[in-house]
């Protein structure tokens, strides 16, 4: 194995927790530092709580100078550090390290300005998504990246996840909607990336630390753009005979030039599970529905939603309804965004894929997924952000059940593989975190995954920040025996594959 | 080794050294898929030749790169630069999904793919967007596209730069079409890119004097490639000024010419470049200098401190040897 994921991925020392307790006590106000069993345990997993693990210590610094002090001292110790905003993450990323301290930023959760003229907003990294577009609400702005959990999950996890949500494809990721981040390095350096101005000097950084899952730096302050509000959205709902022709109309609306706020896909099962849950008024006879946004002016809207009936009718959609009000259009998301619990009422646990292929593959994959359904025996609700091709499979099953965590895990790194095989990737938006370092060896050879071990040694020398999470060591992918495969070099494309 | 595509921004930066490394002779498109909105092509491929393929679909390079004679895509994902409708579309990185790269040690190397969305390992094809090809030569790039507005309408109105710059955020900060704004001595233009319903309501709301189809086009294709007579000729050093959008009428001497709703001011001056620098570098932007450059004036703003040095490391993870174009951002990079 090269040296640099050696140097990275090393095993850390034991370090006396009395010591470290002591010096961080020193550091931070009282309440500040958790040692015992019982205040840790909140913190022992994110929202992947198949895996947990007890830190050495939790700490709740309140500003930056504290998350500086915290960080110096860890360096100097060689203790491991994992930040965490939330715990909302499905990947496993905020899980803590058995040797290290887990670093919660959900007390700086300030929103420092709200600049109107400039559509700009300042926050400390611990703001919560959904808080800051009600800020920005009076001034008729709003921040448009919504993850599913945006009432909880904070802007600090957003930027190292690059959070998406069911409007991206017209408005971007987080990326794509934060202008500056300033970070603290595992020194304790300030580090500025970014700028209240268009373009920086020197190299392209933000776009380096958004979605880099809390390995390069901890942030402690954002500014995020802010869109003005649209002035109206319907939505139409349309059901279709087969899968593969919804995928074929999702394909049609862009072919079309349109460009929708959001475009969702749902199977008969995820349909069938959410309709019993909220009664959406789902039609529960098709193989699949679509749900297309339109946002904008009342013009502008009313053009594109008889572009988009136009577009869906000549692909063969046997039923279009579109909002004829505000509660009608929410009615029909209500139904899209209880499919994680309603997932979770037909099963005692669910897993939650993250995937992404190019859109004209969504038919051919929810084959595979399907065929892959009845050969591990197990139940899944298909939920897809069909726009971006950013696919949710939740597959069912009961992990009191001997063997079928297993099997689901199999299931899911089979679709995540299929993903790549098709000319995607493992992670659309929920991040590798620990879940899908396994499914990383698919994506990436051994020279792309040391070039980045080489980045994050370049930001953090002692490899301390959140180590073990995102990058699979070459020692591990060869453990797993998982084979590179590369969308456009997989052989017999035309066998189906599980 | 310098590494050089069409040549079309050669005049930015250092003189490079080293052996000419043509990436011309590798060209061509790779994949196309109108219905997909990404398209793949190899680096040597000229600009101009991507463009009219996707004009062709109806669709386009949302961030509007200028198309300097003989530019190439390379040169374009190297460079960073972005035009008029950055403000409304993005940047280049924006639009950017995923780079075949050649690093220092000759590994290829593939980061990123042709999905929207992908949070699989670092963003890595993302940083070679403005790196000015010093981490690693570019060999593909994957790059989004997106769908032609059915019609643009361009306004034009009398303003001072201060009432501009009000303006144009005050209308960014409403739900309008807005996709381009400019200003020059005096003069507004906007540009609105939509439907015909919308753009006739976003017009009553900008208000201004309706500039004819050809005119407006020539006119933003002129601003973007720097063909307008503000660019043109002079002594004059040419500084390009990235600033926060809002910043109030910088005390330059000068003549300025002002995109992306204030956030790009363009300076022709004489001032000296530290008191340049120091004036823009005070209200949290930076100045590049653009044509013109008196002897011993950095082009790009020089970096400092804890950033210096993190680029430094950055350059030696991905270039060990410093093989590639070395210099070429200022000084050490």
């Amino acid at each position: 194995m090269n040296p640099d994921s050696l140097r990275a991925s090393r095993e850390f020392a034991a370090v006396d927790r009395a010591l470290l307790a002591q010096r961080l006590r020193r550091a931070l106000p009282a309440d500040a530092v958790l040692v015992d069993d019982e205040s840790v345990r909140p913190y022992e997993c994110d929202g992947l709580a198949t895996y947990r693990r007890m830190p050495l210590a939790v700490v709740l610094p309140q500003d930056e100078a504290q998350v500086q002090a915290v960080l110096r001292i860890c360096a100097e110790l060689g203790v491991p550090v994992v930040a965490r905003g939330a715990g909302t993450g499905l990947s496993g990323g905020a899980m803590p390290h058995a040797q290290g301290v887990l670093m919660s930023l959900a007390r700086l959760n300030r929103i420092v300005s709200l600049d109107p003229l400039a559509r700009l907003a300042v926050v400390q990294p611990g703001v919560r998504n959904l808080s800051i577009s009600e800020a920005a609400k009076p001034h008729g702005l709003y921040y448009a990246p919504d993850p599913s959990s945006q009432i909880a999950c904070t802007i600090g996890g957003n930027v190292a996840e690059n959070a998406g949500g069911v409007h991206c494809l017209k408005y971007g990721l987080t990326l794509h909607n934060v202008m500056r981040v300033r970070a603290l390095s595992i020194d304790g350096e300030v580090l500025e990336f970014g700028s209240h101005a268009l373009d920086s000097p020197g190299l392209d950084l933000l776009a380096l630390v958004i979605g880099s899952e809390g390995m390069l730096a901890v942030v402690t302050e954002v500014t995020v753009r802010l869109l003005p509000l649209p002035q109206t959205a319907r939505c139409v709902l349309a059901s279709f005979g087969s899968v593969v022709r919804a995928g074929e109309a999702v394909a049609g609306v862009i072919s079309a030039g349109i460009i929708p706020a959001g475009m969702e896909m749902m199977d008969k099962a995820a349909t069938a599970a959410v309709e019993e849950f909220v009664h959406a008024g789902y039609p529960l006879d098709a193989e699949a529905i679509l749900l297309v946004e339109s946002d904008g002016t009342p013009e502008a809207v009313e053009d594109e939603i008889a572009q988009i009936r136009q577009v869906l009718q000549a692909h063969g959609a046997h039923d279009i309804r579109v909002s004829r009000d505000e509660a009608e259009r929410l009615r029909f998301w209500a139904g899209r965004k209880a499919a994680f619990p309603a997932a979770g009422r037909l099963a005692a646990d669910y897993y939650c894929m993250d995937g992404t292929i190019p859109r004209k593959r969504l038919g051919e994959m929810l084959e595979s997924i399907a065929l892959m359904a009845q050969r591990y025996g197990l139940r899944c609700l298909n939920v897809f952000h069909a726009g971006d091709g950013n696919l949710h499979p939740l597959i069912l099953f009961d992990a009191s059940q001997p063997g079928e965590q297993g099997r689901a895990e199999e299931f899911g790194e089979a679709i995540l593989r299929h993903s790549v095989e098709l000319g995607g990737t493992v992670s659309g938006e929920h991040g590798v975190g620990v879940e899908k370092l396994g499914a990383m060896c698919a994506q990436f050879n051994e020279a792309e995954l040391e070039s980045f071990f080489r980045v994050k040694l370049a930001f953090d020398g002692q490899g301390l920040l959140n180590p073990g999470k995102a990058i699979p060591t070459l020692n591990r992918c060869a453990e797993y025996g998982m084979q590179h495969v590369r969308g456009d070099a997989v052989t017999h494309p035309g066998l189906p594959r599980f | 080794m310098r590494i050089v595509g069409g040549g079309s921004k050669s005049f930015l930066g250092d003189v490079l050294q080293g052996d000419l490394l043509d990436t011309r002779g590798y060209a061509g498109v790779i994949d196309y898929d109108p219905a997909e909105l990404v398209i793949s092509v190899r680096a040597g491929t000229s600009l101009d030749e991507v463009t009219t393929l996707l004009a062709a679909h109806g669709q386009m390079l949302a961030f509007e790169p200028p198309a300097f004679p003989g530019a190439t895509i390379g040169g374009m994902v190297a460079s960073g630069l972005s035009g008029p409708r950055r403000v409304q579309a993005g940047a280049v990185r924006d639009h950017l999904l995923g780079i075949g790269l050649i690093d220092g040690q000759g590994q290829w190397l593939q980061f990123g793919g042709r999905v929207m969305k992908n949070v699989a390992g670092f963003d890595v094809s993302r940083l070679m967007a403005g790196a000015w090809g010093t981490l690693g030569l570019i060999a593909q790039v994957s790059v989004r596209t997106m769908p032609r507005p059915p019609l643009e309408l361009t306004l034009r109105l009398e303003l001072t730069e201060a009432a501009a710059i009000e303006r144009f955020n005050r209308l960014a900060g409403q739900p309008l079409p807005l996709s381009a704004t400019a200003w020059q001595a005096g003069l507004a233009h906007l540009r609105l890119s939509g439907t015909e319903a919308s753009l006739r309501a976003a017009q009553a709301v900008t208000g201004g004097e309706v500039v004819g189809e050809v005119e407006a086009a020539g006119y933003w294709q002129a601003l973007r490639d720097q063909r307008l007579p503000f660019f043109a000729g002079g002594t004059q050093a040419l500084w390009r000024l990235a600033v926060p959008g809002t910043t109030a009428s910088l005390p330059l001497q000068g003549e300025m010419l002002m995109e992306w709703h204030g956030g790009l001011r363009w300076l022709r001056s004489d001032m000296p470049a530290a008191a340049l620098r120091a004036a823009v570098s005070a209200v949290g932007g930076h100045a590049q200098c653009w044509r013109n450059r008196a002897p011993g004036v950095a082009s790009f703003e020089p970096l400092q401190g804890p950033m210096a040095a993190l680029h430094r490391r950055l350059r030696r993870a991905f270039d060990p040897q410093g093989v590639f174009n070395p210099g070429r951002m200022g000084g050490e990079f």
